[in-house]
Parts: structure tokens; sequence; C-alpha cells
């Protein structure tokens, strides 16, 4: 009875995060600007980060833990590297 | 998907607490980056997914597979860690990127940098480039 109500939580958390992903895929072709979708993409890579956890949690493997590990790492460091060249227009000086 | 119905009734009932409360913060946060009018009121929506819907899932990932393991699983808090500390320094870069971005074009509804100069001297030059 239990196993059939986390069963269902994470299918219902499935569809949640990828209607999540669904308004910051709008928000990133809408822009209007390139911060916004600089922003949307991050908020992007958080969503697949605990979309590919919830994975994890359905198929009781940690392999998908690892790749939502380093999606996250990726996130970070596309981020603060795409801020620098609003900022400055070169990423590294 | 029989390892799950290997769980104890409790953790099953806490875990898919935490999964539902996780994306469903996600999930408002999302929708408030997609309606709010402004950058500046847009930049704090996705931080929504990344305190409480990170940790959510995370601590239901912790709870399903300690108690899967029989031993405590504790990776998980290496993701919380990492966004937790990545997350701040991601929103002040890219808020003064978009300020910079702004004062450079004369857009009138952010403060001057005359304004603020006595609070925000590190801030980046807006004339002479």
């Amino acid at each position: 009875m239990s196993a059939t109500i986390l069963m269902w939580s994470v299918t219902i958390a499935h569809v949640l995060l990828a209607v999540a992903m669904v308004c910051q895929a709008i928000r990133f072709i809408r822009g209007p600007r390139a911060q916004d979708r600089v922003m949307a993409f991050d908020a992007f890579y958080i969503s697949s980060m605990l979309l590919l956890l919830t994975f994890g949690i359905r198929t009781g493997t940690t392999l998908y833990f690892e790749a939502a590990l380093v999606i996250s790492l990726i996130g970070f460091v596309s981020t603060v590297a795409l801020a620098k060249f609003l900022m400055r227009g070169e990423v590294i000086e | 998907m029989t390892h799950l119905a290997e769980l104890p009734a409790w953790a099953q009932l806490v875990a898919s607490f935490f999964i539902l409360v996780g994306a469903v913060v996600t999930l408002i946060g999302a929708v408030g980056l997609l309606t709010l009018r402004d950058f500046y009121d847009r930049i704090h929506a996705p931080t929504l997914g990344s305190t409480w819907g990170t940790g959510g899932i995370l601590l239901a990932s912790i709870i399903i597979f300690s108690t899967l393991q029989s031993r405590p699983v504790l990776h998980e808090v290496l993701i919380a860690v990492f966004v937790t500390v990545t997350m701040p320094v991601v929103l002040m870069l890219l808020g003064r990127a978009a300020l910079y971005r702004d004062r450079t074009e004369g857009v009138e509804t952010v403060p001057p940098m005359e304004a603020v100069s006595g609070l925000a001297e590190d801030a980046p030059e807006t004339d002479g480039k």
C-alpha cells in the first residue's frame, strides 16, 4: 500500500519537475535579455539535476546520483562563465 | 520496483512527503521565473528550487538509500553542500552583471551609480569604458 504511495509520489514529482523545466525553457526562449536567459539556463540545470535524482530513487541505482553531481558542477561553472562574459565581455582576463 | 516495496512504511511515507515538497517548491519557483515581471524580481524565484527543492529530494534520497542499505548513505550531502555554496555566488555575479548592463545602457528603473557610490566602491565603473 505505502509502496504504491511512494511510487505515485515519485511519478508526480517527475511530472512536476518536467512542467518546471518547461516553464524555464519558455523563459529561456522568450528572454527578453541575455541575463534572463542565463538565469533560466541555471534554473534549468537545477531542475534537470533534481529530475535525475528522482530517477535514481525510482530505479534504486547510484549511477544517476553521479550524473546529478556532474550536472550541478557543470551548471555552476557554465553560469559563472556566462555571468562573467555579460559583465566584462570576456571570460578569462 | 521491488526495492521500494522492501522499505518500512514510515520511511516510504516520509520519503514521499519530502519528494512531493521538493517537486512542488521547484515548480513554484519555475512558475515565478515565468510570470514575474522584472529581472530583479525574477532573480529570486529560482532560489526556491535550489534550497528546499534540492533539500527535499535529497532528504528523501538519503532516507530511502539509508534504509535500504541499513547504513547511513551520506553522499547526497555533497550535492546539498555544493548547491548551497554555489547558488549565492551565481546569483550575485548575475545580478551585478545585469545591474552593470542596465546602468551602461541608461535604464531609468535601476538606481544610478551616484546614488549608491558610498556603498558600492568596488562596483564596476560606469563611465570611461
